[in-house]
């Protein structure tokens, strides 16, 4: 069993507040329009902390943790 | 091959062919159950709504989740501006639809038939009504009509889930896909009225109808709806309305999801889903758009591009925004000639909205401005401004 995490976004209830850029630039970026750009795979161990405060700071909770998933599922995913 | 084709029978153009009729000349509707699915598999048919995805795949996994309680939906949404194939099979062959619709339910277990409609489709509504009343009362009680609103992404799968269940015909986050968790949580098979017509041929002969609907639109003398053999020639098809009504410059392939194809690439090309995927095209959902010299390519892509912008759903930012973006940057050198900005813009932004939306539209859209941008270098690059004659 994969224990890797990733994030994911659901992009219907993202709002564009750009919290979770702040709070992990080393993966999240905002593109032109100030919506993340999660970089995709799994989290490296020394970031898991500041992905889960993304993750609980988001004002609409669009953004969560999820098991790192397998290539087919990650381009349906994220 | 030449086996019974979905258009054989009286001309499509007399109107519905009634049950009568229908079961005179194709005989009773088989048995199906996990047999036709087995049959589906072998011989490989694949979705025509534009995705193309295999039907027995798909079928095999809304048996294995349905518990006995699964949902067929019949789609028939038909949103894509130039397609009228959709629409000609309601109004011409209603019951190899609803064949194909009850042999889905069989197979999949499922208790109800929900028959989604393009609202504006008046005939097909009519035709579709008309056929549900003649049949059986048993057949009649699992099937109704809903109708869709007249939107490019109201035929997407999970919008149509969206709208049986909560009247809202948007798209919704997946995973999961509708065919794990659609209609009131139960899986839900979402296969377009073309490919359940094919199914209701499958079943009867056991071989494959390698045959598909096209609709043939644009600068050509006849256009229109034409059933062709897969592999056929492109211009084959073109042939088959009339042939090019003057010189033409492009040929767009799919719809608006679709691709360009110059001319002198274009007649050769096969009707045939594995064959044009090779060469990174695909059938869509069969329309075939010929594009006349004389029209500016640049100004026609930033019409298509001001469209599928106003045709996004608005739920998410990417695509909502994005979309915007890259329409009106097209507009601004469709309307005032190129700049190397607006050039630079379009590619970077067309690389930010891909794979950022809930459903397909943002990337289907991206898709078409890339083809567009590849296929139409030049123009894009030289396009003087088109200055508006004043009053």
């Amino acid at each position: 069993m994969n224990k890797k995490l990733e994030l994911v976004v659901d992009r219907i209830k993202c709002d564009g507040r750009g919290l979770c850029a702040e709070i992990l630039p080393e993966m999240i970026r905002l593109d032109s329009w100030g919506y993340p750009i999660v970089t995709p795979g799994p989290i490296p161990e020394h970031l898991t902390g500041l992905a889960q405060r993304a993750v609980d700071d988001c004002p609409v909770l669009a953004i969560a943790l999820r098991r790192a998933a397998t290539q087919h599922q990650r381009q349906k995913g994220t | 091959m030449s086996g019974p084709r979905l258009l054989d029978g009286p001309d499509p153009l007399m109107g519905p062919e009634r049950f009568a009729a229908h079961a005179r000349r194709l005989g009773p509707l088989p048995k199906g159950g996990h047999a036709l699915i087995d049959l589906l598999v072998h011989t490989g048919l694949t979705g025509r709504g534009g995705a193309g995805f295999p039907v027995g795949i798909k079928w095999k996994a809304v048996a294995a989740a349905s518990r006995g309680g699964a949902v067929v939906i019949v789609n028939g949404a038909e949103g894509e501006p130039h397609s009228k194939k959709d629409r000609v099979l309601m109004t011409s062959r209603p019951h190899l639809i609803l064949d194909g619709a009850l042999l889905a339910a069989a197979a999949v277990h499922a208790k109800q038939v929900v028959i989604y409609i393009g609202e504006g489709h008046h005939a097909a509504l009519r035709s579709m009504t008309e056929a549900i009343s003649e049949r059986s009362e048993q057949e009649r009680r699992l099937m109704r009509i809903v109708t869709a609103p007249a939107r490019y992404v109201a035929g997407d799968s999970s919008a149509t889930v969206h709208l049986v269940d909560a009247g809202i015909a948007t798209p919704t986050t997946t995973p999961p896909p509708p065919r794990e968790r659609g209609v009131g949580g139960a899986a839900t098979l979402v296969q377009n009225v073309e490919t359940l017509a094919h199914v209701a041929l499958v079943a009867r002969t056991g071989t494959a109808t390698g045959t598909v609907l096209i609709t043939v639109a644009g600068a050509v003398r006849a256009p229109g709806v034409f059933e062709v053999s897969l592999g056929t020639p492109l211009g084959e098809a073109v042939q088959l309305a009339g042939g090019p009504s003057e010189a033409a410059r492009a040929v767009l392939l799919g719809g608006y999801f679709g691709r360009w194809v110059e001319v002198a690439d274009a007649w050769s090309l096969p009707i045939d889903p594995h064959g044009l995927r090779e060469r990174g095209l695909s059938l869509g959902c069969g329309v075939i758009g010929v594009l006349p010299a004389r029209q500016c390519p640049v100004c026609e892509v930033a019409g298509i591009m001001r469209y599928l912008a106003s045709e996004s759903s608005a739920q998410c930012g990417p695509c909502f925004f994005g979309l915007r973006a890259l329409a009106d940057a097209c507009t601004r050198i469709a309307e005032r000639g190129t700049d190397a900005g607006d050039l630079q813009r379009l590619l970077r932004w067309s690389g930010e909205v891909q794979g950022r939306g809930a459903c397909k539209h943002p990337d289907g859209a991206v898709m078409f401005l890339q083809s567009a941008m590849k296929t139409f270098g030049d123009d894009f690059a030289h396009h003087p401004a088109h200055l508006r004659r004043s009053a």
